[in-house]
């Protein structure tokens, strides 16, 4: 019997390629090949049965998946963008501090601090239609004379939920924004001054262009972030009411765990994982371009 | 067009002052250069020249506007910076034109004045790259076409040259000279060198820790030092000084030499001086410009040649300082042999040794 003598360099690396295999590669593949199959948590044999591209064919004719995927999108358009002019604002700001700086860059970072479990359930209290913050602050003041019923109204859960993602994630942007201002060289803001530039100018043509990839690494993180979007989502509607702040992940997540199809929420999570691609490839092009605007590099 | 006015300008940061009550009056269309070892102040006066400093104290004047209170940008004067402080974002061509578009002046203008620019400094093929494919000394010009397309009242240069080599150095040196003749604006230029500064200058303003120590044309600050601090600031090699007693008319050297008193100057016995005499004034006999009316000579033990090609530099030794001659028609000179040199008097300083003060005015 001659025993097979592997190169050292495989003997040294599979320790990784195994778990590497285990943790990511079965899994990814499993539920891969399951997306092709009717596979129902409940019927196991369901697994054995292939039906190559119908999961994907009913995800993209069905007009909830669709629903779910255009909210995705918006509430990652508006919120990002909020969160970017917010978090820009609150940079700038804190960037012309010059006593307590240290203090106001760690109290920024506090909505970060808390699980978005945690966020989700005290936003959900502060626009609770009875008890709630919104509303009792609202009718104390006299603007609106009735209970407005946040989480109740499609539209107004939607924008509950974009105010509760605002306000845990304005601070990513914010503190990457901060790092792009401390790191402006100070040499072309002056030329811009003598240039003849107002501090609106100069913000403009000199401190925006500086800025711009700290503000794409930002958007990247966060389009992630947003992307898979379920915690704050579940814990403050659960989608509702009647699916109309139903998001991309959390149909997802009901349709494999409460309905069981996994097969075909596995197949919905493909095509949301593609979305995530995008929105990350997307941004990061726009990150090298920035940077090679800047010179910096390819 | 404009003269500009220092008023008792000073700069303080906190308690400290950087820079002292100055005071200083700059013609129209005149190059006045700063000049002075590192941290005596210069940029800090050129900055709030600029508006980039507040002033502390005391008032700038440009054309006949007061500007303490003016922003850059309503001072209608443009900086050469010494980083270049270029926009990495823009192209050349935007680069140059960027005070332009602010100002709002039409596209066909501000390509006008970009070309003119762009012309003047050898910039017509490089007008679509960015800074950074650029190397230094296109980077320079650069930044002055940036200063010149806006025909500014004044130009303001700091240290615009010092990230350059050498060889460079002198051709940006020479074409910034040019430019002025041709611009004819006012300038008021920075640098720790005094080449620099005795090359390009209409009229030199010697500082030293935040005070204008001397100012006059080229030629004054070289011949007429105000104080021995200028007299080795300014000149290459520097001055050289030898500390002495003046006793019946002449200046006693710590080993008992003795050198007449330079004529002209009446200072009294037993007065602690410094004699100061240039490389150029103390050459070995034989080696040397025809002698003048007061000659004065002394026996020195050569140390260390330096050939430059038409002279040699030699290094003496003096009293115990050390003592740099020049040598015309070198012949070459073995380390130790002693020389005759002959001093022309008529070309040597007194100044007071302990304020340094020189005792000709
Ligand atoms: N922001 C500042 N705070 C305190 N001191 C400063 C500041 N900027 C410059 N100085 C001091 O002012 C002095 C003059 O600086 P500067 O004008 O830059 O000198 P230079 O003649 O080399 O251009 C230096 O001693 C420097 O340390
Ligand atoms: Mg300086």
């Amino acid at each position: 019997m001659t025993r097979v003598k592997l190169p050292p360099w495989l003997v040294l690396l599979l320790p990784a390629f195994i778990i590497i295999a285990a943790v990511v590669l079965v899994p990814l593949l499993l539920s891969l090949y399951s997306s092709f199959t009717p596979y129902h948590l409940t019927r196991p044999d369901t697994l054995w049965k292939v039906n190559f591209p119908f999961n994907y064919q009913k995800a993209l004719t069905d007009a909830n998946f669709w629903a779910a995927f255009g909210r995705t999108v918006l509430l990652l358009t508006v919120a990002l963008n909020l969160e970017m002019l917010l978090g820009l604002g609150l940079a700038l700001m804190v960037s012309k501090v010059t006593q307590g700086q240290r203090l106001l860059r760690t109290a920024m970072m506090f909505p970060m601090m808390f699980s978005p479990i945690l966020v989700g359930f005290q936003f959900k209290f502060i626009f609770n239609d009875n008890v709630g913050l919104v509303n009792n602050a609202l009718q104390s003041l006299g603007l609106a004379d009735r209970a407005i019923p946040w989480l109740v109204d499609g539209n107004l859960a939607l924008f509950a939920i974009i105010c509760a993602e605002v306000w845990t994630s304005t601070s990513v942007f914010a503190i990457l924004i901060l790092a792009g201002l401390y790191a402006i060289p100070q040499d072309p803001l002056e030329a811009a001054k003598v240039d003849g530039c107002s501090p609106w100018q100069s913000f403009r043509f000199v401190t925006l262009p500086f800025l711009m990839p700290f503000i794409y690494i930002a958007m990247a993180i966060r389009s992630l972030d947003v992307a898979r979007a379920y915690d704050i989502v579940q814990v403050m509607t659960n989608g509702g009411p009647a699916r109309r702040t139903e998001l991309l992940w959390t149909l997802i997540g009901r349709t494999g765990y409460v309905d069981a199809r996994m097969g075909y929420a596995n197949a919905m999570g493909y095509v949301a994982i593609l979305l995530s691609i995008a929105f990350t490839v997307y941004f990061f092009l726009k990150l090298q371009r920035a940077r090679r605007d800047l010179g910096m590099g390819d | 067009m404009a003269q500009v006015h220092l008023r008792n300008v000073v700069k303080r940061y906190g308690a400290l002052d950087v820079v002292h009550s100055i005071s200083l009056d700059i013609a129209d269309g005149e190059f006045v250069v700063l000049v002075g070892p590192s941290g005596c102040g210069k940029s800090t006066t050129l900055r709030m020249v600029a508006g980039l400093e507040e002033i502390s104290d005391g008032q700038v004047v440009i054309g006949d506007r007061v500007v303490n209170d003016l922003p850059p940008r309503d001072r209608n004067i443009s900086m050469v910076f010494q980083n270049y402080a270029l926009y990495p974002h823009m192209t050349v061509r935007e680069n140059l034109g960027f005070s332009l578009k602010i100002a709002r002046r039409p596209q066909a203008q501000i390509d006008a004045a970009v070309d003119e620019a762009a012309a003047i400094l050898a910039l017509t093929p490089l007008l679509d790259r960015k800074p950074g494919a650029l190397s230094g000394g296109q980077r320079q010009r650069v930044a002055m076409g940036r200063a010149i397309v806006r025909h500014p009242d004044v130009f303001l240069f700091d240290e615009p040259l010092s990230n350059l080599d050498a060889k460079l150095r002198t051709q940006m040196r020479v074409e910034i000279k040019k430019l002025h003749q041709k611009v004819g604006s006012t300038v008021i230029y920075v640098t720790h060198d005094q080449v620099e500064a005795m090359t390009l200058a209409d009229r030199i303003v010697i500082m030293r820790d935040g005070h204008i120590v001397q100012v006059g044309t080229p030629l004054e600050v070289f011949e007429d030092p105000a104080n021995s601090f200028v007299a080795t600031f300014i000149g290459s090699p520097p001055m050289n000084l030898l500390p002495g007693t003046v006793q019946g008319g002449r200046v006693v050297l710590a080993d008992g030499t003795a050198v007449p008193v330079p004529p002209g100057l009446h200072v009294a016995d037993g007065r602690r001086v410094h004699l100061g005499i240039r490389a150029d004034n103390i050459m070995p006999e034989g080696h040397s410009l025809p002698p003048t009316a007061h000659m004065a000579h002394v026996d020195m033990p050569v140390t260390l040649t330096e050939p430059l090609g038409t002279e040699t530099l030699l290094f003496a030794t003096l009293a115990g300082a050390e003592v740099q001659a020049k040598m015309l028609n070198p012949r070459p000179v073995t380390p130790g042999e002693r020389l005759r040199f002959g001093i022309a008097l008529d070309k040597c300083h007194l100044f007071d040794a302990d304020s340094g003060v020189s005792l000709r005015m």
